[in-house]
């Protein structure tokens, strides 16, 4: 085997990253700087630039990220103001001019003339809106349980844990169709509308937290009888300090990977709820629902309704996926 | 003073101290096993004093009780019963349990075993050097504090620019000396040092010591040695205990201990020590 070429950790120890300024620089100020400087020189970027599969995935998840974030910039006409649409426009096919109007859609149109690529477009906007939140929602409430768990230990976290158990032995999605519709019920009909998205937000959040709390926990444990906090135990301080100031950096490692696989199932999930009509609606459609939409229409033979949402799904899925495992053979060999 | 082991000018007192743990399987096991609790009796009725500005060393195998004791000192362990009094004052007993104020604690300090574990390591050194000034509100002023921060690497032997690295940057000498400065920081009187350099090489090993027994000189410190190594505890002691299953089978003034022990534990321990067993102790 030839040599690798030498990887950017492998410098002396010694060398200083920066050059040195006051403490009380590095104290507060500095800190995000050169965190920045040592992710880039880092074996993770490295590796990144390596892995083929997760160089095209991580394109392609930043790809469709950016279309969704700039959607107004980039899809070609606004689906949701009625202005825009003309019925007569209806079912034109993907490429081909319309035979009333002679306009053409690079992916067709649906039933109401609506230009399915700017449906896309946007759609991908709401379910990537949907997953990015639902997942910093799990990831807070399961970083903060597995932490208090962990740490405090006791009654406090059998009761955690047992609930995290039970709520694992079932299915996720069902999990949050269950939230879904107890929190439907509690919102005033007039509102559920305005509310869906975060009612939608809520019940997938809740649904994913548990993989978050237990990694969080089992980290916690083994950091917890370190002798840095019975340091830090010893010059007096709280249960609080010690538990966001001292471990909280500590155990965030395979958080990131879990964040990750966790997009890929809430996006799954929104887009199963959102299909299924439990989602997001009409007046907001997700991939999920354009899909739901499209499939109306599949035997009549407008097969793009269906088709260009699903390829939008799977490949934002899959991506998203993808990246995941990368990240998660890469920052966690022991996972393998 | 009523009673026990007292010494006019001792700053550490500990008397009867004794401390177990619960060993037994989880209820449910014993439940169906039928077996019954069991105890360890990790730590039994000790008693030693400390003299101001002196080293007391505790000597004994692993698992002889050695870090429990020097954890239930520093207050990170409660004890089952004893007492323990710094400069006339109580830190526990059982009447009173465990007294832990913010001017006792100042005064007591530790440095441990493991360089590896004892640093945060998502910490910069000037951090972790700054949270004991904080958290005993010891200088309000944040330039004098960066100063103190200096101060303080520079009597360990580190440089200034140190104050921005983590500690993943550091060899072991290098992160024993943050860890001790780190104990310095608070200006304590008494430190307990677990094992210190018994992860450390021998070269190494023996500057850390230096380090020690200076900073000690200078700043009138009273440590507590804790160590499983003779030839380590032959330079650093005043004073020896050696500790076998939890109880002090022998103690004394170092220099007549090491010349001439009593107790065959003792003897044995000495001989294990191979830079005793061959004559020539290095230091
Ligand atoms: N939290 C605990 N629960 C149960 N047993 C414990 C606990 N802490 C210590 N022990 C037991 O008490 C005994 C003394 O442990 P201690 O750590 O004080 O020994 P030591 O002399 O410091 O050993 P070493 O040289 O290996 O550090 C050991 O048998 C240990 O297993
Ligand atoms: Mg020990």
């Amino acid at each position: 085997m030839t040599s690798p070429p030498v990887r950017p950790s492998e410098k002396p120890a010694g060398a200083p990253e920066s050059a040195p300024t006051s403490v009380s620089a590095s104290i507060s100020a500095s800190i995000s700087a050169s965190r920045l400087q040592r992710a880039l020189a880092s074996d993770f970027v490295y590796d990144f630039t390596r892995a083929p599969i997760a160089i095209i995935a991580g394109l392609v998840v930043l790809f469709l990220f950016l279309v969704a974030i700039l959607a107004p910039l980039v899809a070609p006409t606004n689906p949701f103001d009625p202005a825009s649409l003309n019925l007569m426009n209806g079912f034109t096919p993907p490429m081909q001019a319309n035979m009333f109007t002679g306009e053409s859609f690079v992916m067709g149109t649906d039933d109401q003339g609506r230009d399915l690529l700017s449906a896309i477009i946007y759609g991908l906007r709401v379910s990537l809106f949907v997953g990015v939140m639902s997942v910093l929602l799990a990831m807070g409430l399961g970083v903060s349980l597995g932490l208090i768990a962990g740490y405090v230990g006791g009654w406090l976290d059998n009761l955690i844990m047992r609930i995290a158990d039970i709520q694992l032995t079932f299915p996720s999605i069902l999990i949050a169709m269950l939230i879904f519709g107890v929190l439907r019920g509690i919102i005033p009909p007039d509102l559920r509308d305005e509310m869906a998205i975060f009612v939608l937000i809520t019940a997938i959040g809740l649904s994913e937290w548990v993989p978050f709390a237990r990694t969080v926990r089992a980290t916690t444990l083994v950091e917890k009888e370190k002798e840095y906090v019975q340091a830090a135990r010893l010059i007096g301080l709280g249960r609080h300090q010690i538990m966001w100031r001292h471990i909280l950096p500590n155990v965030l490692g395979p958080v990131l990977v879990i964040a990750t696989i966790t997009l890929a199932l809430a996006i799954i999930a929104e887009a199963t709820l959102s299909f299924l009509g439990v989602g997001a609606p009409a007046t907001e459609p997700s991939l999920g629902t354009l899909i739901r939409i499209g499939q109306d229409f599949l035997f009549s033979g407008e097969w793009w309704i269906l088709t260009f949402p699903a390829i939008t799904l799977l490949a934002l899925a899959l991506s998203v996926n993808l990246l995941g495992d990368w990240l998660k053979d890469t920052l966690n060999p022991r996972l393998k | 003073m009523p009673g026990g082991v007292m010494m006019d000018n001792a700053y550490l007192q500990v008397s009867g101290l004794s401390r177990h743990f619960d060993i037994s399987d989880p209820f449910l096991a014993r439940l169906l096993t039928g077996g019954a609790r069991r105890q360890l009796t990790a730590v039994d009725n000790v008693s030693f004093s400390i003299a101001r500005g002196q080293t007391y060393a505790l000597v004994g195998e692993s698992g002889s009780g050695k870090s429990t004791i020097a954890r239930m000192i520093v207050g990170l362990e409660r004890p089952d019963s004893g007492t323990i009094r710094f400069d006339g004052r109580t830190a526990f007993d059982e009447r009173q349990g465990q007294v832990q104020d913010n001017s006792l604690r100042q005064k007591l300090q530790m440095v441990f075993q493991s360089p590896y574990s004892s640093l945060n390591p998502r910490w910069r050194v000037g951090d972790i050097l700054m949270e004991p000034i904080r958290a005993f509100d010891l200088i309000a002023d944040p330039e004098a504090r960066r100063r103190r921060v200096h101060e303080l690497l520079d009597q360990v032997g580190l440089s200034t620019q140190d104050a921005q690295r983590y500690p993943h940057e550091f060899s072991g000498g290098q992160r024993q000396r943050i860890s001790i400065a780190r104990a310095l920081a608070s200006n304590p009187q008494f430190i307990v040092c677990d094992e210190p350099t018994s992860a450390l090489d021998v070269s190494v090993q023996a500057q850390v010591l230096n380090l020690l027994k200076q900073l000690q000189r200078d700043l009138q410190l009273t440590y507590l040695f804790i160590s499983h190594d003779m030839a380590v505890v032959r330079v650093m002691a005043h004073r020896i205990g050696v500790l076998k299953n939890g109880r002090l089978v022998e103690e004394n003034a170092a220099g007549p201990l090491i010349e001439s022990p009593q107790d065959p534990y003792t003897r044995m321990l000495m001989e294990s020590t191979p830079r005793f067993a061959g004559g020539a102790a290095s230091g």
